[in-house]
């Protein structure tokens, strides 16, 4: 039996907002969840149970009240919750990665550079890193005219394929999938999917969130239901 | 399982550049700062957030060498000595430091720059100082950096004071640099630039922190500018650190009142 490349262990996320009276928000408690390679957990639940909430402790994004998130990097787990900061950048720079429904960059930068730098970071040379951002970007069937621009003017749904090309250009071990095809149309979903399939055939584990039905059955190895956890408010 | 865990820690880990510990400035009664301790790894960058008067200033004098401490330690690791305290080294010794193996770069580009003096001499300079005697060598790695900081080579010999603010704050760039510095300190380094111009300065700065695996510390009030450039921040509010993490944990989840306050009194465009 292979190790889990992701342990969520006892975890617990309460908000606590001290400019409103220090009002306390509890979303989820005692939750757990391994994901193995080669599995895709889809996180269910409606609007507001707290999965967001999940994905963002599991990438370190949110601090969790309690509990641990154990990711397997460099063959050893290391509790995201308690990491060190550089140990954190560490963590996503090689092993997990995290696609969101925004595109969060330095204004005026190319979409080829954007969609490289994720290999130069990684110290992969500039031509190759040029070559396989070219075939992602087509393969995503971004308009070749784009790719020189930076993507502040493009719709919705091209913005949204330029940050899964970000994502999906390296093969990290561990992808966090947030909504990922939410402004796609169905071919551009059909591609993403294949993109998804591939990574996980590649041994990746996954976690994600699919409102869009066919794409959650497409991908989905299991679902996990976060509402099981809601915290007591 | 432990002892695993102990070994990836090791691999990642690298010895502190610098490393401050209950580091306090008074001035007269007044609180500058107070019992601020942290490291900096190479190839780190720590962004010091707050607003005005919370000591963030106060604290990057401190730690590079241009203001004594009332108490705390500063301590480098330098090439010369090893890790020493910086207030602990002869005052040649300290400058000689300084100079070979910081930067420091203001947000007003008339600190940072001769004003009398070429751009092309500005950059060149460090060099000089640090010994160099071979001009051709000085002229190419000064040619060199004003490429890189994307500065016409045309206008090597104009005078600061002819260059718009913008391409100013890149010959400073370019000038702190140029010698090969391991750590490097921004104080709003793009805070007197309109934003088209502060935006390209960002993506410079970027890519030659990547490149050359700097250690940076930058002093900014614009949460924008931390969450692109720096790795982790420290949040400061009169005089004391309230919250420290990563970047993007800090302003999407600040834990500390006053931390939320600051990520939530950020304007939306």
């Amino acid at each position: 039996m292979t190790s889990p490349l992701i342990i969520v262990e006892d975890l617990a996320k309460t908000f606590v907002l001290h400019n409103a009276d220090g009002a306390a928000i509890p979303v989820f408690e005692r939750l757990t969840l391994e994901v193995a390679s080669g599995e895709c957990v889809v996180l269910a639940g409606e609007s507001g149970v707290g999965k967001s909430t999940l994905m963002r402790s599991i990438f370190g994004n949110y601090l969790p009240t309690q509990g641990a998130v154990r990711v397997l990097h460099d063959d050893a787990y290391l509790d995201i919750t308690r990491a060190q900061p550089h140990q954190v950048i560490d963590v996503r720079r090689r092993t997990l990665g995290y696609v969101s429904q925004f595109l969060r960059v330095i204004p005026r930068i190319p979409t080829l550079r954007l969609v490289m730098e994720p290999l130069l970071e990684n110290g992969v040379s500039l031509e190759e890193a040029r070559a396989r951002a070219e075939t992602l970007l087509a393969a995503l069937r971004l308009p070749r005219a784009h790719w020189d621009l930076p993507p502040a003017t493009f719709s919705g749904g091209e913005q949204q394929r330029v940050n899964i090309a970000r994502s999906f250009i390296r093969n990290y071990p561990v992808m966090l999938l947030d909504e990922p095809t939410a402004s796609l149309d169905a071919e551009n979903r059909a591609i993403v999917v294949q993109l998804i399939r591939q990574a996980l055939d590649r041994g990746a584990a996954m976690i994600g969130i699919f409102h869009d039905h066919d794409v959650r059955d497409a991908v989905a190895t299991r679902l996990f239901s976060v509402s099981e956890f809601k915290a007591a408010a | 399982m432990n002892a695993m865990a102990q070994n990836a820690h090791k691999a990642i880990e690298a010895t502190p550049l610098l490393r401050v510990d209950g580091l306090t400035k008074w001035y007269g009664h007044v609180v500058g700062c107070r019992d601020v301790s942290f490291e900096i790894r190479p190839g780190e960058v720590l962004g010091i957030v707050g607003e005005s008067g919370s000591g963030k200033t106060t604290v990057l004098n401190c730690i590079s060498g241009r203001l004594p401490p009332s108490a705390g330690q500063v301590e480098f690791d330098t090439s010369r000595f090893g890790p020493a305290d910086i207030y602990g080294l002869s005052e040649p010794d300290r400058r000689r430091m300084q100079r070979e193996e910081w930067g420091f770069v203001h947000q007003n580009p008339r600190d940072g720059l001769r004003m009398r003096a070429s751009g092309g001499a500005n950059v060149a300079e460090p060099l000089m100082n640090l010994g160099g005697r071979h001009y051709g060598k000085m002229r190419a790695a000064t040619i060199e950096w004003l490429e890189r900081v994307e500065l016409d080579i045309g206008r090597i010999d104009d005078k600061p004071r002819h260059f718009s603010g913008g391409m100013q704050q890149r010959i400073q760039v370019a000038r702190n640099l140029i010698h090969g510095p391991r750590l490097v300190f921004m104080d709003e380094p793009t805070g007197g630039l309109d934003v088209s111009v502060q935006a390209r300065l960002l993506d410079l700065l970027r890519e030659l922190v990547r490149d050359l695996g700097l250690a940076v510390i930058i002093v900014t009030h614009d949460m924008a500018v931390a969450r692109l450039m720096a790795d982790r921040l420290m949040v400061m509010k009169s005089g004391y650190v309230v919250e420290t993490g990563l970047t993007d944990q800090v302003l999407d989840d600040p834990q500390h009142p006053y931390s939320q306050l600051l990520v939530s009194s950020v304007l939306q465009i």
